[in-house]
């Protein structure tokens, strides 16, 4: 336990960094995500091929494959985040977070999109014809009528599918990102020869909180929101 | 002079094993060719892992497989190469086992992370990794050598006007994650970017998302000599490493041993000839042998 009591600093700062991934890429891929359902369930044959195209094969990719490009590739190709360097505190974006954060976007917005066309297949049918019957143009069957309704039915899909995403910023660590499990390995090497269990646990523990506290703002919300049938 | 008469000896090593492994298809190893010694009854003493290991005829080595001159395996090559494997050869070869025969040499990857873990549970006899001998990891593993010694250097662009790391403060500089070399870059005042391996940071000084990676002087110079034209090592040694050889805490008499056939090759010449045709192509020029620690008794 000595070894993360000594080094409190680089514990925060690693799960940070977590934290700073999961919370701006999770946004992007909400919207992102929404955004592809939208295209997938609407009447304009081309924006459906392109939505399904894309979760197709963004979504049959590993992630790690996903990172990799962002990281080898794409910079081969004129794509790279230099522009980015800013510095909150003791927290330092730079390129690799930027990339980081696209990766993670792009590879859950694909899940995000599946888990909210699942929710807009829920809304009876009558609803969106309903919303057509008294003049709304597409756009705002889906904003006013769908969508609300379609959230609070993929609520808990669309909760796993963000829960997987703060486990899977834990692939930035081998892509330049300093976040909680680089961390954890920086203290296996200059302690895991003596307190391997121990970091191993308080990292897993970390770990832990975070998905524990989306679990439950995603069960206060389902309760909220949740209507009386 | 020297080096001359080193090279011509490596290149007769290479004509001998050339020629040794004709009609032995596939077997492109190019590094010195050690043969397996007798073992003669009373070598070592009964009980002792080295006479488990000679009676049993096979050993697990723990190597890299991505650092070239030290211990680097190509996708298609049956055996690694790199000065950690001509070491670990001789080791392998005193205990009267082949060591280019892969049916009784195991030459297992272990990556920084899963050195100790391996030597604990057994699953490697030998850890010859660019392995670094620190007072932490010695409380768990059994480490002497050193059997060389370098320094952490910068690895930078050709046309890059870098010559040390004091004009990097505040710069990212690409290592290993979890490696001791991040550390000491977060040390000197830089920015440490961690990645997977040594390969994948040379990928990002290349496309220009950091301005130099640091690590092993050694290694770097590996690099270098891979990508000539477009990287070269820069900067005085900020750190000393001394690369050592793992063994487990369970058999402290291999450290006598190993001690032992290390102090033979800095004698007969064939640590400064493993040297030379592993590391001398990237630059690097043969040192004297380093002074091995005296084994804890």
């Amino acid at each position: 336990m000595n070894a993360i009591v000594e080094n409190l600093d680089l514990f925060f700062r690693g799960f940070g960094y977590t934290v700073a991934l999961f919370v701006i890429s999770g946004l992007l891929s909400l919207l992102l995500g929404t955004l592809l359902a939208a295209m997938r369930v609407g009447p304009i044959a081309v924006l459906r091929l392109a939505s399904s195209v894309y979760v197709t094969c963004v979504r049959n990719t590993p992630l790690v494959i996903v990172f990799a490009f962002f990281a080898f590739l794409a910079p081969v190709l004129g794509i790279h985040f230099k522009w980015l360097d800013v510095q909150v505190g003791d927290l330092n974006f730079t390129s690799f977070y930027g990339a980081a954060v696209v990766s993670l976007s792009l590879y859950t917005s694909a899940f995000v999109c599946e888990a909210m066309r699942s929710g807009v297949n829920a809304v009876p049918l009558g609803q969106a014809e309903a919303a057509r019957a008294i003049g709304l143009p597409f756009g705002g069957v889906m904003r006013e009528v769908v969508l609300p309704q379609a959230f609070r039915a993929a609520l808990p899909p669309l909760a796993s599918v963000q829960i997987a995403l703060i486990k899977n910023t834990s692939v930035a660590a081998v892509f330049g990102v300093a976040e909680a499990t680089q961390s954890m390995r920086d203290l296996l090497r200059d302690f895991g020869a003596t307190e391997r269990i121990g970091i191993f646990a308080m990292f897993a523990l970390g770990y832990v909180v975070l998905v524990e506290l989306v679990s439950l703002l995603s069960l206060r919300l389902e309760r909220r929101w949740a209507v009386a049938r | 002079m020297r080096t001359l008469r080193f090279r011509a000896a490596a290149a007769a090593v290479l004509l001998v094993g050339g020629l040794a492994a004709c009609g032995d298809a596939g077997s492109d190893s190019d590094g010195r060719d050690v043969e397996a010694e007798e073992v003669e009854d009373g070598k070592f003493e009964d009980g002792s892992r080295m006479a488990e290991i000679a009676d049993a005829g096979t050993i697990q080595v723990g190597v890299k497989y991505d650092q070239p001159g030290l211990g680097f395996k190509g996708a298609a090559d049956e055996l690694p190469s790199g000065f950690d494997i001509e070491i670990a050869k001789l080791l392998v070869a005193d205990l009267g086992i082949d060591p280019n025969d892969t049916s009784k040499v195991n030459y297992v990857e272990t990556i920084s992370d899963n050195r100790e873990p391996f030597l604990e549970s057994g699953k490697v006899d030998l850890v010859l990794a660019s392995y670094s001998i620190t007072d932490d990891r010695r409380k768990v593993v059994g480490q002497t050598g050193p059997y060389f010694l370098t320094g952490q250097q910068l690895l930078v662009p050709e046309d890059s006007d870098i010559e040390s790391i004091d004009q990097l403060q505040g710069k990212e500089i690409c290592s290993v994650t979890g490696s001791t070399s991040i550390d000491r870059i977060n040390e000197a005042g830089a920015k440490g970017v961690g990645f997977d391996s040594y390969s994948e940071c040379v990928q990002k000084v290349l496309d220009g998302s950091v301005s130099a990676m640091s690590t092993d002087g050694t290694i770097l110079a590996g690099y270098a000599a891979q990508n000539e034209g477009e990287l070269k090592v820069v900067g005085d040694e900020f750190s000393e490493e001394r690369i050592g050889i793992g063994y487990s805490l369970d058999h402290p008499e291999m450290c006598a041993w190993i001690n032992g056939v290390l102090e033979e090759a800095f004698e007969d010449g064939s640590w400064a000839e493993a040297f030379e045709l592993t590391l001398g192509p990237s630059g690097v020029e043969v040192p004297d042998p380093p002074t091995l620690d005296a084994c804890p008794s």
